[in-house]
């Protein structure tokens, strides 16, 4: 060894972490003078705020067409009692035995999409979690096992979320160009509504092309990149994404609700939705 | 050039115990935390142990926690801190405490023998290895490392869990074994070492939970969550996880 010195044997119990007796005695466990606190709060408050109206808007099971506009959250509509939308995203593969909101059909893909992403993984094991809340800031947990046990093992299949985001992303994409009709259905037609959902697919499908699974698949696995130019440019391209995952990560939760609260307003009748042509 | 005192707190003792001790020491402009402790060193307290060699973020030896946060001594400018600021220096916090700023790293050196080293092709004498720049970007962007274990030191797997020890490289140790899993050269797997089954098996790669503090604090701005570790978590679900690519790799015997 280069030091000639030894790992020092575990501690007794009741020292643990940085008060480990082999390590420097310093009775505070951290002595960070910034707000370390802020980052892990905000994005804690972030994602609950997103939680608490996904939740809500997701068991509604109303409010969520308003032609030719359909929710995000509702889309594909899988169950016979969605609303019918002409030519939209319903397929009637869940019969009339399915008396729950069609959007619980739906929604387990984007949001086990976004519950094994790497970038929310970070973000609430530190903010919900506190493992750790801050670089340097103890955690409060005595046993620390990360994700190498069920049920957090299973991060490891955020891969296949990532394909089901593709089909997902697909259908969406599908409503943006429904979008382009009037309330009659109409082709050639364009409302302030078409706007909010071109500006929420074109992040969605940012957010999903940034996907740590998808620079591994586009090709990061390769060993040589030289031998696949294709793949290399694509993951050249995919890498500049991912330097802008966190931020398309929030920016697509922020305009998926967006699109979301919009077909609510026209649905209820809040809000009438202004004709561009 | 201006000049004033700032009040320092630096933590002295050893594996025996100790203290911050206070300490009012003259600043100059475009001086660094390094600066400051050998002033204090010069006048105040001349058997303060304190690592160092480069002075220059090249050498990695004046790793600490300043004010809480894991730094170079050496590349921590006293003009980020207010005047007014008390500035706090301990030792790195993950490890076994020697004398005062000095703390004993051996960990590293243990974990750094666990990786297998590169394994040459056998086709290939010295002289003969040719490689792609494009084939060696990545692999090139993790030899920057300084080995300065800041990334070692903030990794709450082994800061806070004294007994993960053992089965955790680490950062900076994993992102070797994406480095050597990356290099166009590296026969390991002719050889039967499955470097990405071992990185889940034997080092622990599991563990981490990709919140980033090694990124946040290496001096060497290596992106090593999003290019080494992930990527590196991705190849082990290749392996171990994912039936459809180990089915392919079966029937095609695909080498990428």
């Amino acid at each position: 060894m280069a030091t000639g010195t030894e790992p020092h044997p575990p501690s007794s119990a009741g020292a643990q972490g940085v008060r480990d007796r082999s390590r420097a005695t310093i009775a505070a466990g951290h002595l960070r003078t910034d707000r370390w606190w802020l980052a892990p709060a905000g994005t804690a408050a972030g994602l609950l705020a997103f939680v608490v109206y996904s939740t809500w808007r997701a068991f509604a099971n109303a409010d969520y067409y308003h032609a030719p506009y359909v929710s995000p959250f509702y889309s594909p509509c899988l169950a016979q009692n969605c609303k019918p939308m002409h030519a939209g995203p319903n397929w009637e593969i869940f019969g009339p035995w399915w008396g729950l909101s069609p959007a619980l059909l739906i929604l387990i893909f984007p949001l086990g999409f976004r519950l094994t992403c790497y970038y929310y993984r970070k973000a609430y094991y530190r903010g919900f979690w506190a493992s750790p809340p801050a670089c340097a800031v103890p955690e409060p947990h005595k046993k620390y096992t990360g994700e190498t046990r069920f049920p957090l093992i299973l991060q490891n299949v955020h891969r296949y979320f990532f394909y089901a985001a593709l089909v997902v992303a697909g259908i969406l994409t599908y409503d943006t160009v429904l979008s382009f009709r009037n309330e009659k259905y109409e082709w050639g037609h364009m409302g302030l509504g078409t706007l909010v959902f071109l500006l929420n697919i074109t992040l969605i499908w940012a957010y999903t092309l940034s996907c740590h699974s998808c620079r591994h698949i586009v090709g990061g696995r390769l060993k040589h990149f030289s031998k696949h130019p294709v793949r290399y440019r694509l993951w050249g391209w995919v890498s500049k994404l991912n330097g802008r995952h966190m931020l398309l990560a929030w920016a697509s939760l922020v305009s998926v609700a967006l699109a979301d609260f919009y077909v609510y307003l026209l649905a209820s009748g809040a809000f009438d939705d202004p004709r561009f042509f | 050039m201006s000049s004033y005192d700032a009040r320092f707190r630096v933590w002295r003792g050893d594996a025996g115990g100790g203290d911050l001790a206070d300490f009012s020491v003259e600043v100059n402009d475009g001086e660094v935390v390094l600066d400051i402790i050998h002033r204090i060193q010069a006048t105040q307290a001349s058997d303060l142990a304190v690592r160092w060699n480069c002075k220059a973020g090249k050498c990695g030896s004046c790793s600490a926690e300043i004010n809480g946060r894991p730094r170079l001594m050496c590349m921590t400018r006293m003009s980020v801190f207010d005047r007014e600021d008390v500035i706090t220096v301990t030792p790195l916090r993950a490890f076994p405490v020697v004398r005062d700023l000095v703390t004993d790293v051996g960990f590293n050196y243990t974990k750094a023998r666990e990786i297998p080293a590169f394994v040459p092709p056998s086709d290939l004498g010295p002289g003969e290895y040719r490689m792609q720049q494009e084939d060696v970007d990545r692999s090139q962007e993790f030899r920057k490392c300084i080995e300065c274990f800041l990334c070692q030191d903030t990794c709450h797997v082994v800061r806070d869990h004294e007994e993960n020890k053992t089965a955790f490289a680490g950062p900076r140790f994993l992102m070797r074994v994406a480095e050597l899993d990356m290099h166009p050269l590296d026969a390991a797997s002719s050889s039967g070492l499955d470097r990405k089954r071992t990185a889940q098996e034997d080092h622990g790669l599991g563990y981490c939970n990709i919140t980033k503090c090694c990124t946040e604090v290496c001096p060497e701005g290596i992106h090593i969550t999003d290019n080494a570790l992930i990527p590196l978590k991705e190849r082990a679900v290749d392996r171990k996880y994912d039936p459809v690519v180990w089915l392919g790799d079966r029937i095609r015997r695909r080498k990428g």
